[in-house]
């Protein structure tokens, strides 16, 4: 006999409401379950087969994968893996760091706004999302062409030769890659800065501590929740990117992403692929828990 | 005494302070004087402008006209973290991240003060506010009253040249804030600093200042210690904020006013006026005595320590004396008591 409990004035059991909860969740969890848990074991063992002679999958057990992913390919030891997966952490990293360094300004400003304006604001953060991502970084490509106004300026000031497009290279992949992934960072960290009390700030100010007291002790801890948000929504998908640094940055400039994508479509190799896959989901949690770890400290409220 | 030494003793100088938020015009024209080691309250309701009065001296808002001068210096211009002032906030603003011990010492290391020396000043601050046993604890474990003298550690150890005080009390229940204001009035004396506080409560007001400037709309009406504010209101507004008056309509004849309650040998500016009297300075009587007229008890609410009795013609009084509803008394107004309203 399960005992009557009282649930927001409705008299029910335990017992049911616990079946409520169940039947409620199950659609999701079985989504997730079919479409991202399976298929992302099933990496596991697909990193340890290998690929036939018509790129089929040939069901065995070896390491070769690994081995080829840490540079010791049929034409000896490179570093190029090695070198992607490096960029791959740095991009992401410095992505992520300039997403949060435009996005607090940002967040401050659209606050400062009159109500009703903020909502513009957030509405042209937004917009960009409209168009797919593959169009907006095209769109780059044309920005950043010889004859625009951008690479013309860039020439003048004397920073590349004159009649040079600004791409392909690292400064139009951190354009793109920052452009892509800024509203990701702002959205999460406008729910925090709207909602923060500034009488900290002044207790900072008050308590004899300059700008970058100001921000480690007023701002900080109480936006560390959408900051975080805002980091893992970039850094994730930032790990994985391959249209940006495949349009913007050239074939000197790969990524992770572009080596998978390789592997998936031009080579068909899709052992070698879920290897990759699987030491880019490694990478990606081994990053986000020194985030978290060192997030910690700050993070006692 | 030379200039210099009249310098170091001038306390807190606010000269014609002006300040507009859009189209409201917040302080308009606000000029005072606050000497050095006074508890100085800046008393109003909400809305008067004595909260905006405050942060112009804190440096968190800048005003439109005039100037701040502490100690013959200019500080109107000067960013809150370079002024030699100290606040208490409203909701303590304590850091959640940060234990009383490093709450209190925030601004001692924001000026890089050696750790000895912080710690020597922090443990010195928390002892005066008995605090010592709360040391490690953080914010969120602090109950209302903690918060608030953790509040007044952390802006006490700077040893602020001014104390600001915003309306710090609010936030607790009626008798732990009697203690408080006890606490305050005590450690500001030990101190000998200078403290401002802002309230709308007159009674806080009263118990704790050494002299309170009364604020309408943006102006400063009247200041002056506790009991002449209370005693010898210049306006109206004062009369009736700082405690129950009654106001009685008079004209002026020959050497003294003519009210309903008869002639008063008092100089008055104006032809036409108003008197204060507060209610205690109403003498009832149950038997005819000189210069009494005759007034009935409307009502009567037992307040404990007296009865506050309604008459009629409408006066009210607070009696000692037993009365009920009906009955006819003998009413005297105190001359002493009458105060010659400018407004």
């Amino acid at each position: 006999m399960s005992k009557v409990v009282v649930w927001y004035g409705e008299l029910t059991t335990k017992g049911s409401l616990v079946r409520r909860g169940l039947a409620l969740v199950m659609p999701g969890l079985l989504w997730l379950l079919a479409f991202l848990v399976l298929p992302g074991l099933l990496l596991i063992p697909l990193s340890f087969a290998e690929r036939g002679a018509f790129g089929e999958v040939v069901w065995t057990f070896s390491l070769e994968n690994y081995r080829r992913l840490l540079g010791f390919g049929v034409l000896g030891f490179s570093l190029d893996n090695l070198l992607a997966l490096l960029r791959t952490l740095s991009v992401a990293f410095w992505t992520t760091l300039l997403c949060a360094l435009l996005a607090y300004p940002l967040a401050f400003f659209i606050r400062a706004q009159p109500p009703r304006r903020r909502y513009l604001f957030l509405a042209l953060v937004i917009i960009p999302f409209w168009t797919n991502l593959v169009i907006r970084t095209y769109a780059w490509q044309l920005l950043l062409a010889p004859e625009m106004p951008f690479a013309r300026l860039a020439a003048a000031l004397g920073l590349v030769e004159p009649g040079m497009a600004l791409y392909p290279s690292a400064f139009a992949v951190y354009v793109g890659m920052v452009t892509a992934f800024l509203p990701f960072m702002v959205l999460p960290l406008y729910s925090s800065v709207e909602r923060m009390d500034l009488s900290l700030v002044e207790a900072v100010q008050d308590l004899y501590g300059g700008p970058v007291r100001a921000f480690l002790h007023g701002v900080l801890p109480q936006t560390l929740p959408g900051l975080t948000v805002g980091v893992i929504l970039t850094f994730v998908p930032a790990m994985g990117m391959f249209v940006v640094p495949d349009l913007l940055g050239g074939a000197k400039y790969l990524l992770v992403g572009n080596l998978i994508q390789q592997a998936f479509y031009t080579m068909r190799d899709w052992p070698y692929g879920a290897a990759l896959s699987l030491v880019l989901i490694l990478l990606t949690l081994l990053a986000l828990r020194v985030y978290r770890r060192y997030g910690k400290e700050v993070d006692l409220a | 005494m030379d200039e210099a030494q009249g310098k170091a003793t001038a306390g807190l100088i606010l000269q014609g302070l002006r300040k507009r938020f859009g189209e409201l015009e917040v302080l308009k024209g606000v000029s005072l004087e606050v000497h050095r080691g006074e508890f100085f309250t800046l008393l109003g309701p909400s809305g008067c402008g004595k909260t905006t009065l405050l942060r112009l001296i804190g440096g968190f808002e800048v005003p439109d006209e005039g100037r701040i001068l502490l100690g013959g210096r200019d500080l109107t211009g000067l960013p809150a973290h370079l002024r030699p002032v100290n606040t208490v906030f409203q909701n303590y603003a304590l850091f959640p991240h940060l234990t009383v011990y490093e709450n209190v010492a925030f601004g001692l290391r924001s000026r890089r003060f050696p750790e000895a020396e912080v710690r020597a000043k922090v443990e010195y601050a928390l002892g005066l506010l008995h605090l010592e046993s709360l040391v490690h604890r953080y914010p969120h474990q602090l109950s209302g009253g903690q918060k608030q003298r953790v509040a007044l550690a952390r802006a006490l150890v700077n040893e602020p040249e001014v104390l600001l005080l915003d309306e710090p009390l609010s936030a607790l229940d009626a008798k732990l804030r009697a203690e408080v204001q006890v606490e305050l009035r005590n450690l500001q004396r030990r101190l000998q600093a200078t403290f401002i506080l802002v309230t709308h409560d007159q009674e806080e007001a009263m118990a704790v200042s050494d002299r309170i400037g009364v604020m309408e709309a943006g102006r400063l009406l009247q200041v002056g210690t506790p009991e002449e504010v209370y005693e010898r209101p210049r306006t109206r507004f004062v009369a009736e904020f700082l405690g129950v008056a009654n106001l009685i309509p008079a004209r002026r004849v020959g050497e003294g006013v003519e009210t309903p309650f008869g002639f008063f040998p008092l100089q008055v500016p104006w032809e036409e006026g108003t008197l204060a009297l507060r209610p205690e300075r109403v003498e009832l009587h149950k038997e005819p005595v000189p210069e009494t007229f005759r007034a009935r008890v409307r009502e009567v609410v037992y307040r404990g320590a007296y009865l506050e009795v309604f008459l009629d013609p409408p006066l009210r009084a607070r009696t000692a004396l037993r009365v009920v509803p009906g009955e006819e008394v003998h009413v005297r107004l105190s001359l002493g008591g009458l105060v010659v309203l400018h407004e």
